[in-house]
């Protein structure tokens, strides 16, 4: 017999052996293939099998296959071993320091003036309103005239509007952009209009030459100054919180009539007055009205069928309040230092 | 607008609120009280005391030792005060009493200062003697106080020991501060307020006794006639002469009104003339009778070039827009603004012609702002007053002067005057009413509130009758507003809108600007705003040509200052201004971007017609930041507003830019805006010139036409892909652009991508030369591409390279 059972237990007993020493990944598949590879020594002892008797075959065959099974189980059950024992190694060898600085690809700031603007416009888009834009280079007409503010009107003052000449300026309220709506003859109208105006303040904590408005205009057959109540006091509570109060105070403008201003509680001390509200416990935030008969007239709106209320918004004022910035110029310089902290 | 409140209760005797209560229902009823300041705030146990005996302090030069009678007894006072004698009536205040502020009449604390009994120098004091800057008034309006020292009663004031000081100088009061909206003239006066005050709190108005004067002596038009050559601008004027003047002061009462109000007492005919401003709202002119020539007033436009002497000593140019007051020869007054000199009456007068007179408002504004002179009663009179309250006005202080007895009344008045306003009628529509509100006020109720504001009800005609000095009562909008703020703003309820199905939103240009404005924050810029008018100069610092036409900017008239004089014509001043503050400030690595328009005029200057508005897009950086890096934020801009062509780079000559590091940016054939390093020069311009600084700006116009919110979906590739490499030696004037263009024209369809992945110029390159290499990317989308598919391609690539004069290596 070419094959023994001595000499398959001897090279079992050696293959064992040389797994058990086996101390890396790399000793163990030179092990295997010094046995079990193409040319191994348990390989070879099988080219033999053609010399064994026909009859014999079987009985070493399962010999033989007995040996290798043990000896390719031993190597994967040290492999299992190994494999883990260098995982853990390369586990360890791979450990951080996690409280190392980040590395960051600095993200942008939007202005605090857009901020304050994103939420004004989210507010009335999800109350049906629609931006429209209107022109900040405007004719005299727009700006006044045909906001009942006749040619001798004392808001026409020359100290408080730029004028490029006799008919074009500076637009210094969004109120015109309403007049430009309604002349498009398209009722009902539902718009808001924020933008850049201009008035001929010089530059301090609290004014600005060049400072923004949001213009809220609705027309349509049924509205009243409840509406228009209920409609600034769902805009205040949305976004100054819902347990924001609100106050109207008659006022006048030349193009709303009734007119007012409205309030809101200081949303610092809740109303019962602090620094941040001078001691009132109420902030002023917008003024508002129906719009004036007059004025729906001169558009080509029959007052009797249509009426309408409008309402006029301070950007920055908003901002500076919900912000806490205490210095309009900062608005303007555009330091990095104040634009990061948006 | 400053009123006390002892004044209004002249016209409301019932009149029984706080302060508090008082500003809150009259903000809410309209009128708004801005805030309130009781005169006796930190006045506590203020006496008048009568100094009986004065001795030398024992231990101090400077200081004596008062025993002061205070009515109850006697206290001893030390004080430093050189102005005080024997017999002398001072306000005390004693021990543990409190005064408004210090000595030296600076700026009030807020709770004053306690004054507690103590030793000066080893001698007892139990109280002290107060100046009136330590009672919170000051000279200004008590002329009778000394300059420095205390403060010491008339003999004749009538007050003795023991009284209540605050009380004798009228100091238990609050002084109300209003803001009157431009519309209520009439409330520019105590009795407006009054009006308001008695319908807000619903009480009884009680106007003012006005006696009949001068039925005993001849008539006012044998001493002076009135003639008025521009009725357009002098609606009416009043003239009354009071003879036999006696000056003298005026009584207490007028005297404690007037100082409440803050004007200082001078002297009756003065202070008269003061009291009806105030009370009336209705300025008056005296003159001196003698000074008027020819006996005669002539109401008249200046002539251009005119010099006029006002009573405070000065000349003033006047032109044919102001409007005079004349005698026979003479002008002699500004009218509403100004008296002259040469009528101006003085303690020696005689005979006064009073005037009383309504003028065009805004004639008045705009003349008082030409001459540089605005006056308390330019003031009002710009406002546009109503004749019919001049005539009473003048009735008013007629009366008053014959009650106080400062010279005889003539009888009559020369009033000339255009046609007076009439009362106007309003249509009652309590229902249209409740519609506009959103109300259900009963006709009744409404009509209670019309006849709180002296608006009378006329039933058979159904019409309301609006008073004359309700100047801003025309309409049924403004009907409605009179019923809301009595009715109460705060009662009316608070519903929404019925929907009429609008639907809200951005239009189409918004949304690309806040996409504009998320690429940018994504790339790590924030967003500034500027301002929109800047300087000429700006364009020196852009170091533009003389005949540049971004030099044809608007301008402003009347602009702030020459920094803001013009409309800018290009974005870059303000992203450079802002970019140099933070450079300045040691900022390191700063990115702005800014969204905001530029002017340009469509027409020629001044325009007069709109200029085109277009948004601009402009992004700013240094430190951190190079051309490529800026390139890539303005790429994935376009790419993200569905603009996805390959956008091309063209040579460009702006002289703010860097010349080898700066190009316009071509979409579509189109320049859409520009992009490179700021031209050193223009650096240094803006304090940069230790820094590089790169900017990119986008014509929003252009890329909003272009743009689009709607991707397509184009399928996954099935089939794989094919990539060659192509590594070449390229002519330095030849572009990566020029070479774009070749593989873009020649790839054809089955191009998918390509890309430049090295670049290399040195020794190993001929002079002249750089080493470039591109992996090329082919894919078909209906099968897997052949090598001889590719081939032929690439041949045409290579081809078409190689006609560039570029040398391809193996």
């Amino acid at each position: 017999m070419a094959i023994n059972a001595a000499e398959l237990e001897e090279i079992k007993e050696r293959a064992l052996e040389a797994i058990k020493q086996a101390g890396a990944l790399e000793a163990l598949n030179d092990v295997r293939v010094a046995f079990t590879g193409k040319k191994g020594e348990l390989t070879e002892v099988l080219k033999g099998m053609k010399d064994v008797a026909k009859e014999d075959r079987p009985k070493v065959g399962a010999l033989v296959n007995e040996t290798r099974d043990i000896i390719e189980d031993a190597i994967n059950k040290a492999k299992i071993n190994l494999e883990a024992t260098a995982l853990e190694a390369r586990l360890q060898n791979e450990t951080i320091d996690v409280t190392l600085p980040a590395k960051k690809r600095r993200l942008g700031h939007v202005h605090p003036n857009a901020i304050a603007l994103d939420e004004l416009e989210n507010i009335f888009i999800g109350m049906g309103y629609e931006v429209v834009e209107g022109p900040e280079v405007e004719k005299d007409y727009y700006n006044f005239e045909a906001l009942n503010i006749p040619a001798d009107h004392p808001a026409k003052d020359e100290q408080d509007t730029f004028y490029i000449n006799g008919d074009m300026l500076l637009r210094t309220q969004t109120s015109g952009t309403q007049i430009h709506e309604m002349e498009k003859g398209r009722l009902p109208i539902k718009m808001i209009s924020p933008g850049r105006v201009f008035r001929s303040d010089e530059v301090d904590a609290t004014h600005s030459p060049s400072f923004h408005q949001v213009e809220g205009l609705l027309v349509d057959k049924e509205v009243t100054l409840a509406d228009l109540k209920g409609t600034l006091e769902t805009f205040a509570k949305k976004l100054f919180g819902e347990d924001t109060k609100v106050k109207f105070r008659p006022h006048h403008f030349p193009f709303t009539e009734p007119s007012a201003e409205m309030d809101v509680s200081c949303f610092k001390c809740g109303g019962k007055g602090c620094r941040f509200c001078k001691g009132e416990g109420w902030i002023e935030i917008l003024g508002c009205g129906m719009v004036h008969p007059h004025v729906l007239e001169m558009c080509g709106i029959d007052p009797l069928k249509y009426k309408g209320f409008a309402f006029g918004i301070g950007l920055e004022r908003i901002a500076l309040l919900k912000y806490e910035i205490d210095d309009m110029r900062l608005l303007y310089e555009n330091d990095q230092r104040f634009l990061d902290q948006f | 607008m400053n009123t006390p409140l002892s004044w209004i209760k002249d016209f409301v005797p019932e009149l029984d609120c706080t302060d508090q209560e008082f500003v809150d229902a009259m903000t809410m009823s309209g009128t708004k009280c801005e805030g309130y300041e009781r005169l006796d705030k930190n006045l506590e146990k203020i006496v008048v005391g009568r100094i009986e005996k004065i001795e030398k302090h024992p231990d101090a030069d400077k200081l004596i030792v008062c025993q002061v009678d205070i009515g109850t007894g006697a206290v001893q006072i030390v004080t430093g005060a050189p102005n005080v004698s024997e017999g002398d009536l001072v306000p005390v205040v004693l021990d543990g009493g409190k005064v408004a502020g210090g000595h030296d009449g600076g700026p009030l604390p807020e709770d004053g200062i306690e004054i507690k009994a103590g030793k000066l120098r080893g001698v007892e004091s139990e109280g002290m003697m107060c100046s009136i800057e330590e009672l919170g008034s000051s000279r200004d309006v008590f002329s009778d106080a000394p300059e420095d020292g205390i403060y010491i009663f008339k003999a004749d004031s009538g007050v003795k020991p023991g009284d209540d000081a605050a009380e004798a100088l009228g100091l238990h009061d609050t002084v109300f501060d209003y803001e009157i909206t431009s519309n209520r003239v009439d409330c520019y006066s105590v009795m407006g307020i009054a009006r308001e005050a008695a319908a807000t709190f619903d009480l009884p108005f009680k106007y003012p006794e006005v006696k009949d004067t001068g039925n005993n002596s001849g008539q006012a038009s044998d001493h002076i006639s009135v003639s008025i050559e521009d009725m357009d601008l002098c609606t009416r004027y009043i003239a009354r002469v009071v003879k036999n003047i006696k000056i003298g002061e005026s009584p207490d009462w007028m005297k404690k009104r007037l100082r409440a109000s803050g004007i200082r007492p001078i002297s009756n005919i003065v202070d008269i003339t003061n009291f009806v401003m105030l009370e009336y709202g209705q300025p008056m002119h005296a003159f001196d009778l003698s000074a008027i020539a020819g006996n005669k007033i002539v109401v008249k436009r200046a002539k251009d070039g005119d010099v006029f002497t006002t009573l405070d000593g000065e000349e003033r140019k006047l032109d044919s827009d102001v409007l005079t007051i004349c005698d026979g020869e003479k002008a002699v007054a500004l009218a509403g603004i100004m008296g002259g000199e040469n009528s101006m009456i003085t303690d020696s007068v005689h005979d006064v012609l009073f005037e009383a007179a309504t003028f065009n408002g805004p004639n008045i504004r705009k003349s008082s702002r030409r001459i540089g002179l605005r006056t308390d009663s330019s003031g009002i009179f710009e406002k546009g007053l109503d004749p019919n309250n001049a005539y009473d006005a003048m009735e008013r202080a007629c009366s008053l002067i014959e009650e106080l007895g400062c010279g005889e009344v003539v009888g009559g008045r020369v009033d000339v005057h255009a046609k007076l306003p009439e009362k106007k009628h309003i249509a009652f529509e309590p229902e249209r009413i409740n519609e506009y509100l959103g109300t259900d006020i009963s006709r009744d109720t409404m009509l209670s509130y019309f006849k709180r504001l002296e608006v009378e009800y006329d039933e058979t005609k159904n019409e309301l009758i609006v008073p004359s000095f309700r100047q801003d009562l025309l309409s049924f909008a403004d009907s409605s507003e009179e019923v809301a703020r009595l009715f109460g703003y705060d009662r009316i309820p608070t519903t929404l809108p019925k929907d009429s199905g609008q639907i809200g939103g951005l239009p189409f240009k918004l949304r690309v600007e806040k996409l504009a404005r998320d690429t940018a924050c994504a790339f790590g810029f924030s967003q500034g705003y500027c301002y929109s008018f800047e300087s000429p100069e700006v364009f020196d610092k852009l170091r533009l040509k003389a005949d540049a036409p971004e030099r044809g900017a608007i301008q402003i008239s009347n602009p702030l200052g020459v920094d803001f004089s013009i409309m800018r014509t290009l974005p870059l001043n303000g992203i450079l201004g802002s970019l140099s503050v933070n450079f300045n400030r040691r900022n390191e690595n700063v990115r702005l971007f800014e969204l905001a328009n530029v002017y340009i005029p469509k027409t020629e200057l001044p325009i007069t017609d709109y200029p085109d508005e277009r948004m601009q897009f402009v992004l700013g950086a240094y430190g951190d930041i190079d051309f490529f890096e800026l390139k890539g934020v303005v790429e994935e801009f376009i790419y993200k507003a569905g603009m996805k062509e390959r956008v091309k780079y063209e040579a460009s000559e702006r002289p703010y830019l860097h010349p080898g590091r700066q190009a316009d940016i071509v979409y579509d054939k189109a320049v859409i805006g520009y992009m490179g390093q700021i031209h050193p020069l223009t650096a240094k311009a803006y304090d940069m010139a230790k820094t590089d600084v790169y900017i990119a700006v986008l014509d929003m116009p252009e890329i909003v036409k272009r743009a689009s919110f709607e991707p397509r979906y184009a399928g996954l590739a099935k089939y794989p892909a094919v990539s060659r490499d192509i590594s070449m030696v390229v002519p330095k004037a030849v572009r990566a652009q020029d070479i774009d263009d070749i593989i873009v024209q020649r790839g054809g369809k089955i191009l998918e991508s390509f890309k430049l992945f090295d670049i290399y110029e040195g020794q190993q390159i001929g002079e002249g030369f750089k080493s470039m290499a591109y992996t090329v990317v082919f894919r078909a989308k209906d099968k897997t591409l052949s090598d001889d598919d590719v081939n032929a391609v690439m041949k045409k690539i290579l081809n078409g390279l190689e006609g560039l004069g570029i040398e391809l290596r193996s």
